[in-house]
């Protein structure tokens, strides 16, 4: 059995704390599990807590990019919060861009950016009910 | 060039390259490392951990810490006895991969070490040598 990371639902948001032994195989049940959450839930948001994280090495760089490109498409926003700065300079260093990703330093700002980005979508979508109407 | 201290760690699953990392870092905590610099080290270990088993089909990794008098550093040494690489040149440029990766684990752990170097193991394999240096205080 993997070691799963818990993912709590919040109204129309997940979110997920990304411990200390974020070791491949939990990195991808994340991915699973996550998606299957979206899509049961119609989640419209999913915020990643990485603060305790103390690397990200090209294969979890690829994972966290999966899981905003795949959500994407589920029609939900990804933002990440709480990466230490070592981390980003290490990251940019070895050359991994998380194309895609939204991040915010904190939880809460992360929060507002979700909400935003959600809040953008509605109005497209009413947007775009109007032209059907006409 | 002294080595204060040497440890052998097998790299044949997954789990063993978290495994490599946690005892690289206990290792670079010795040593004053800024913070930044232990993550350096504690990705490029992970980056060439993971090529050990992906690409050489397990091996070992060897931590040792060393001495040269004006300086200390940790040097990491990844071995496998695996397939090789033909092409040294090419496997380190960005974005080349022959697996499902984004081809950055050698360019990327060369640019966060401050020594780099890759041969063939004999009869077959590869070998990967990271240094970081540490001004002694
Ligand atoms: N230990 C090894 N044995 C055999 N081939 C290797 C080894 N390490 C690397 N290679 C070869 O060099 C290529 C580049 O390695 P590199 O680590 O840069 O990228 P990757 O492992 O393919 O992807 P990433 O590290 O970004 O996930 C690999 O695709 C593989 O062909
Ligand atoms: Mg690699």
């Amino acid at each position: 059995m993997v070691e799963r990371i818990p993912i709590l639902k919040i109204g129309e948001t997940l979110l997920v704390t990304i411990q200390v032994d974020f070791h491949d195989r939990v990195a991808l049940a994340l991915q699973e599990d996550l998606t299957d959450k979206i899509v049961t839930h119609s989640s419209k948001g999913v915020l990643i807590d990485i603060s305790s994280l103390e690397m990200v090495d090209s294969f979890m760089g690829r994972v966290l990019g999966n899981i905003a490109k795949t959500s994407r498409l589920l029609d939900c926003h990804t933002v990440l919060v709480g990466m230490q700065p070592a981390i980003a300079i290490t990251m940019t260093e070895l050359g991994i861009s998380l194309q895609g990703i939204s991040t915010a330093l904190t939880a809460e700002d992360g929060m507002e950016l979700l909400k935003a980005l959600m809040s953008k979508k509605q109005k497209r979508v009413s947007h775009g009910r109007q032209i059907a109407r006409k | 060039m002294v080595v204060k201290s040497q440890e052998s760690r097998a790299i044949k699953n997954e789990d063993d390259i978290a495994v490599v990392r946690s005892s690289v870092k206990r290792v670079v905590a010795l040593l004053n490392f800024s913070l930044v610099n232990q993550t350096k080290i504690i990705t490029a270990a992970s980056e060439l951990a993971r090529n050990v088993l992906e690409h050489g089909g397990g091996g070992e990794a060897r931590i040792e810490l060393v001495d040269e008098g004006d300086r200390v550093g940790v040097r990491l040494s990844f071995e496998d006895l695996g397939k090789g690489i033909p092409d040294f040149d090419k496997a380190m440029e960005d974005g080349y991969t022959t697996g499902k990766g984004m081809g950055l684990g050698l360019g990327g752990a060369k640019r966060l070490m401050d020594e780099f170097s890759i041969t063939s193991n004999s009869p077959s394999g590869t070998k990967v040598s990271i240094t970081k240096w540490q001004e002694r205080i």
